[in-house]
Order: structure tokens, then sequence, then C-alpha cells
């Protein structure tokens, strides 16, 4: 790795090649297919839909279910299927990053599932699946406040740098996701794995809030190509 | 839906299909090969708005003991709620479980992963393959759609390379095929209202009181069956599943390329 | 005068436009949030993805996608999922499932004497009406109002809810042009389910899906009425 570029060839502070798809599953009620580099999510939101079993309803908002799952080709290493401890974490920051963004409210006792399946992974996995849940929420007619958009960010050879790869995993002096309601400019996502004076966390972050604002609009432009093509044709 | 399975009932009857398919048509077949470029094979399979996505990996591992030089394959399914509504989470149930057996016996029986050459050192170290297959939309047919991607990823299967110390680098794969000599393909049959019907969708499976799944090989042998469902069937019905299974395993082979595919 | 001119310059941006969740449609106190928005601040938003819509001094969003929400009066098409002692549940495809009380049904039925099933069972496919949907969101269904059945034969189809009333058009113009030209008896439901049966069924099922497909064409109902007539 050079000093001003990446193993790739990226500007610390560039994201990955980026490709964004909504509407890509028929039975699902909204779906949508996020890539960052190499690493592709796949999100399928079914609902509001009645929950059952009803003691596990709640009669003042819809419940929010969220799971993560990884294909088990979608890594060097075969995953075993099936969830694990690292899955279930991650489906529940997720389910908690999304939740603020929903006016769960206006659904009583119903239930909104969100699928996210990773079938192809190169670091970055749950921001690749938070940014195609939140399409595949706004996809199916979910009420919403706002978009919710993530990415991580690290440091490298001292640069705040956006986007990890996966062999960048290694180097990094931290890894920090984080999802972010870019209208509402507030954090609802995150997590960090380092070591690193609190300036330098702050340097990250907000690296990591400018990834997000560049990402929103691409998640405005995939959707609004999508519904404006209904609309016109 | 009492109204919808009689309406399909006095279709079939009539030997008209819903979409205006005849009794013996498949939906539109897409074979997409190599979406996942980090697994050592894959393929994606559309027939109609089913879509399936079939990825195999590779590992090193230790033989069973009664075939210390093959190599071992593993077949698993997992049919994930966002392929339809009714699908829930949890681990793989019987339709799930059945799915995977059956395209796995396909593949087993007709010898077409040529295993022996899967043997790095015998009674020591052999290659896995493990197949796993993920429906992403259940429109009808699953079997059929997976059972096709699975070879069709197998095709595509590449070997990666081993270092000196016998490791897999993933990154870097080699340019040899797995050793396939065969190329089977599952074909299922719905019995609705005594009629046999090809490729049934969702509504049809719904209306079928039973179905049966015929894999057939290159060579034009069969390799594998499997009755689903409670209802009966006649050796009559049974064998024009038979031909209809080898007619139309033929017709699929052609979405694929493999040295076996007789012309 | 000025602030006028300038809020009809917005108005002409972004009425008929699709806005997504969390969009502003517009800054301005003149106007206020109808269905599927909301005022925050200055602004007022756009709760979801639709189109969004200037009726006179209120915005709403219409959706372009999502589920059936039921409201008191409309006619829809729902499946039974359950036969229970007080009556059966209904699936009608929207986020809560319905319910078909004894009362909501023709006929005096003493559930000591009757057989449940034996009037609606598993599977069955009705015409109903809803007649209540509580804060709470239960919803009832009545089979007393008028049109509403139980259906035997013809075949169902499935659109999306937002089309309906692209489907149903002015006063029922669309609809009717296509039971004319068809002569096919056609029930549709709010809820996006619609049943129909008659000697031209394949041809009817065509010009619905066609209208779904193209619900925002202009001229449809005249490309409608081409369609059918070239038989």
């Amino acid at each position: 790795m050079s000093e001003g570029k990446r193993m790739d060839g990226r500007d610390f502070h560039d994201i990955r090649p980026i490709e964004m798809k909504v509407g890509v599953l028929k039975n699902a009620n909204g779906s949508a297919l996020v890539s960052l580099g190499k690493t592709r999510a796949l999100a399928a939101v079914y609902g509001p839909r009645e929950l059952h079993p009803k003691h596990l309803q709640n009669n003042e908002r819809a419940v929010l279910n969220c799971i993560y799952t990884m294909a088990p080709f979608s890594t060097s290493d075969r995953v075993r299927p099936g969830p694990n401890r690292r899955s279930t974490e991650i489906s529940k920051v997720t389910r908690e990053c999304l939740e603020p963004a929903l006016f769960l409210e206006d659904f009583p006792r119903t239930v909104i599932d969100v699928y996210i399946v990773i079938i192809q992974a190169n670091a970055g996995t749950r921001t690749a699946g938070i940014n195609a849940a939140s399409l595949a929420l706004a996809d199916a007619g979910i009420q919403m406040r706002d978009l919710v958009t993530s990415v991580a960010a690290g440091k490298l050879n001292g640069h705040y740098a956006l986007d990890l790869m996966g062999k960048e995993e290694e180097e990094t002096d931290c890894d920090l996701p984080i999802a972010y309601m870019p209208r509402l400019k507030k954090l609802t996502l995150m997590q960090m794995d380092g070591n690193m004076p609190p300036a330098d966390v702050k340097g990250v972050i907000n690296l990591a809030i400018k990834g997000c604002e560049k990402l929103y609009d691409l998640q405005r432009k995939a959707l609004l190509e999508r519904w404006s093509k209904e609309v016109l044709e | 839906m009492n109204v919808q399975k009689q309406y399909i009932f006095s279709l079939v009857s009539n030997k008209k299909r819903m979409d205006n398919r005849s009794l013996d048509e498949f939906r539109k077949v897409v074979v997409e090969n190599n979406p996942i470029e980090q697994a050592e094979g894959s393929a994606t399979v559309t027939m109609g708005d089913t879509k399936v996505l079939v990825g195999v990996k590779l590992a090193v591992g230790t033989p069973f003991p009664d075939t210390p030089n093959e190599g071992v394959l593993m077949v698993g399914a997992e049919l994930s709620p966002m392929a339809h509504p009714d699908f829930e989470t949890g681990p793989p149930g019987e339709i799930a479980i059945e799915l995977a057996r059956i395209v796995d016996r396909g593949i087993r029986e007709s010898h077409a992963i040529d295993t022996e050459k899967l043997c790095i050192k015998k009674g020591e170290k052999v290659w896995m393959v493990f197949v796993d297959i993920q429906p992403l939309n259940h429109a009808g047919n699953l079997i059929d759609a997976s059972g096709l991607a699975a070879i069709a990823a197998l095709i595509n299967t590449r070997m990666p390379k081993l270092d000196e110390d016998g490791k897999i680098i993933y990154e870097e794969k080699t340019s040899e095929s797995l050793p396939l000599k065969d190329v089977p393909i599952p074909i299922t049959l719905a019995k609705i209202n005594g009629h046999l019907v090809v490729d049934p969708d969702v509504e049809e499976e719904d209306a079928m009181s039973c179905r049966i799944t015929i894999s057939t090989n290159s060579e034009g042998n069969v390799c594998a069956i499997q009755k689903g469902g409670s209802s009966d069937l006649s050796m009559e019905e049974f064998e024009k599943a038979m031909e209809l299974s080898l007619r139309k395993g033929k017709e699929l082979r052609k979405h694929l390329k493999h040295h076996s595919i007789k012309e | 005068m000025n602030e006028d001119m300038e809020n009809d310059e917005n108005f002409e941006k972004k009425d008929k436009t699709v806005v997504l969740p969390g969009d502003s449609i517009i800054e301005s106190m003149e106007y206020l949030p109808g269905r599927n928005c909301f005022r925050e601040g200055n602004s007022i938003i756009s709760k979801r993805l639709g189109l969004a819509h200037f009726k006179g001094h209120v915005i709403e969003v219409v959706p372009l996608s999502g589920m059936y929400v039921p409201e008191v009066g409309d006619m829809v098409i729902g499946e039974v999922a359950e036969v229970q002692h007080a009556g059966w549940v209904i699936d009608i495809n929207s986020p809560y499932q319905a319910f078909l009380p004894l009362s909501g049904v023709a006929e005096f039925i003493d559930p000591a004497k009757t057989d449940m099933a034996k009037i609606y069972r598993k599977g069955d496919v009705i015409y109903g009406k809803i007649l209540l949907v509580s804060p709470a969101k239960s919803i009832h269904i009545s089979m007393q109002a008028p049109k509403t059945r139980k259906f035997t034969g013809g075949r169902i189809l499935s659109i999306s809810p937002v089309k309906v009333p692209r489907l149903i058009g002015k006063q029922g113009s669309m609809i009717n042009l296509i039971k004319d030209k068809t002569g096919c008896m056609i029930s549709v439901g709010q809820n996006g389910l619609i049943w129909l049966q008659g000697e031209n069924e394949e041809l009817a099922a065509n010009a619905i899906n066609e209208i779904e497909k193209k619900s925002h064409v202009e001229g449809l109902t005249d490309h409608i009425e081409k369609m059918l007539s070239r038989k």
C-alpha cells in the first residue's frame, strides 16, 4: 500500500464501487440488492402483516423483526448455515438502527419482517445489509421518517479511511460501522473495534457520516429510478 | 382458494393452464453463470418467477472411513423467508431437507462427480464439495430450478489453488474444472385432476394431489425418483412421467455446456 | 402576492411527482398535511414512497405500493382462513385479518345446532363488506350488505391494491367497459383481489393485467377499448 492510495487503488475517502437496485424480488413487498465492492447484500421486506403468536403482539405499535444471515457460499471459508452469535448480534443492532426511522405506531399488533441475506462477503456486510434493508422498507411503502444509510470507517496508515474492504480490516487501527438518518442527522448504529484516542474516533465518525451522505444520494436515485418508471411508462 | 383450485382443475381437463402454457411446457428458463465470483462455482436459475441461487464451496477434509479415496459431496438447502410469505425462519424443515436430498440423490447416483479424482491423499485428505441451495423467490417448482442451478454451479466450479502446506488459497482459482462426468437433471410432474403437469407454478402446486420427481442423466438413464404428496399414482401415470422427465430433462440440459451432453 | 407566486411554483414542481419517505414536499404554513404526510416545523414531509398530490390546501401522498388498509364500507374479496365457533377468520390480504361474526351472516344461526363449516368452510372465497374498523384495528366483515356473496366457479386475479381505483375508473367507467366488451361477471375487491367468470374470461384477465401494468399512462381507457375490440 503506497502513501496516497489503498490496496485497490482507492483514495482514503472513497467508497468501493456501489450498485443499488430496488424491487429485485417478486414475492416480497419490498426488496433491494446493494453491492459495496465485492460485498453484496439482498434484503426483502414483508409487512406489515399479522403477527403470530398473539402474545408477541404489541398493542401500540408494529414489531420490527430483522434477521441477518450469510449464505454459506458467501465467504472464502464456507459459513455453516444457521444463526450464530455474530449473525444474532448483527440482527439485533440492525433492527435497532432501523426502528427509529419507522412509524411503527401506524400499525399496532403487526410485524414488519426484514430479511437480509449476504450473498457475497468482503467486509462491510452489515453496512451493505442496512442500506439494502432501508431501500426495501421504502420500496414496500412502509411509513418512514427518513431513510437509513450505513458505512464503516477506520484508520489506515495514519489516514482516516472510508469503507474498509476485507484485507484492510487486518491493517486498520479501528473498524467503526455507523448507521445514519441523513435528513434528521442522527446516528442509529455505532460499533467500534479498535484502540484510538477520542479525537481520532471523532474524525473517523465524521468521515463515516460524509460517506453516509453520499450513499443517501445513491439510495434516492435507486428508488426514484425504480418508481419513476412506473409512473412515466 | 377453492375457487382457484376448481378453476385450475377445469382448465387442466381441457389441457389448458392459467398462463396459456401446454401441460408439458416449461416457463421461461434462464441460467446465469457465476453470479458469485467469490464462490468456487455458482449459478442462478429463473423458471418464470421462481429464482434459485446455488453456490459451490470447496474445502479440504478427511474422507469417510468406508470410502478412503473418494471426495465428499454435501448438498444443503435453506428456504429463506425472503422467498415466500409463508416461509418461516428456523432450521431447515422437512421441505427444505427433502429438496436438498432430492437434488443430492440425482448428482450422487449418477456419479456425476468423479469422486476418486477428488482424492488428495488416500485415507487422509480429500476435497469436500459443498453445494448450497438458496431459493430467492418461490413461484413454484423449486426442485427443478434448484436441481438445474446445482448442476450448472458444479459445471462452473473451478478448483482453487493449494499452497505447499496443502491449505487452500481461495483467492486464486485454477482453470481446472471440478471433475464432472455427467449432467443429471430432475424433472417434477404435478398430478392435477388426473393429469400430469410439467413445471407447476405456486397455484398449481396448491391444486396438485401429488408430485413425482425423476432425475435423468445425459445417457438417458433414470438415476433418482421421489414421489411427494399423499395421493396415489398408477403405473401408467408413472410411465408417462418417466417419458416426460427424459424429454424435458434433455430440453433443460440445452441451457448448459458440458462434454457429456450429447447433441 | 409574492409568497403566493412562489408557492405556485413549488406547487407545479412537486404535485404529481414521486416522493420518498422523509422528503420535504413543500415549505409553507399555507398547506395542511393529509394522508401519509406530517408537518415538521415549516415543512410538510412525506411519510412514504408515493405520488405527491395537492388537493386544495391539503397535501397527501398517494401510495405507489403497499398493503391494503381496510376502510369501512369497502367491498373486499377474502378467503376463509379459519372456522371458529363465533364466526370465521377471513384473510383479506391486509396487515390485519378480518373477522366475519355470526351476526354478519344473512340467516339466523344457532351455533349449537349448526355446523359452521356448512355455511363457509376453509378455502371458500367471499365478497364481503367492511363493517367495522376499530381503533385497535379489529376488522369486521358483513355478508348482509347487497352484492355480498360466496363465489363458486370463475377465477381469482390479484393486482396491487393501489391500482384498484384505476381499474374501476371514474364512476365505474373502466370496469364497466371490460364487463360490456367481454360479457363477464366481474367483482372487484378494494384489497386488490378480483373475481371473474364468463365466456371471455381470458380477454378480461388480459385487460385487467394490462391496466395494472399501465395504470399511469394517459389515454388508458382508449387503449383498453381498442384491446378489447380487437378480440
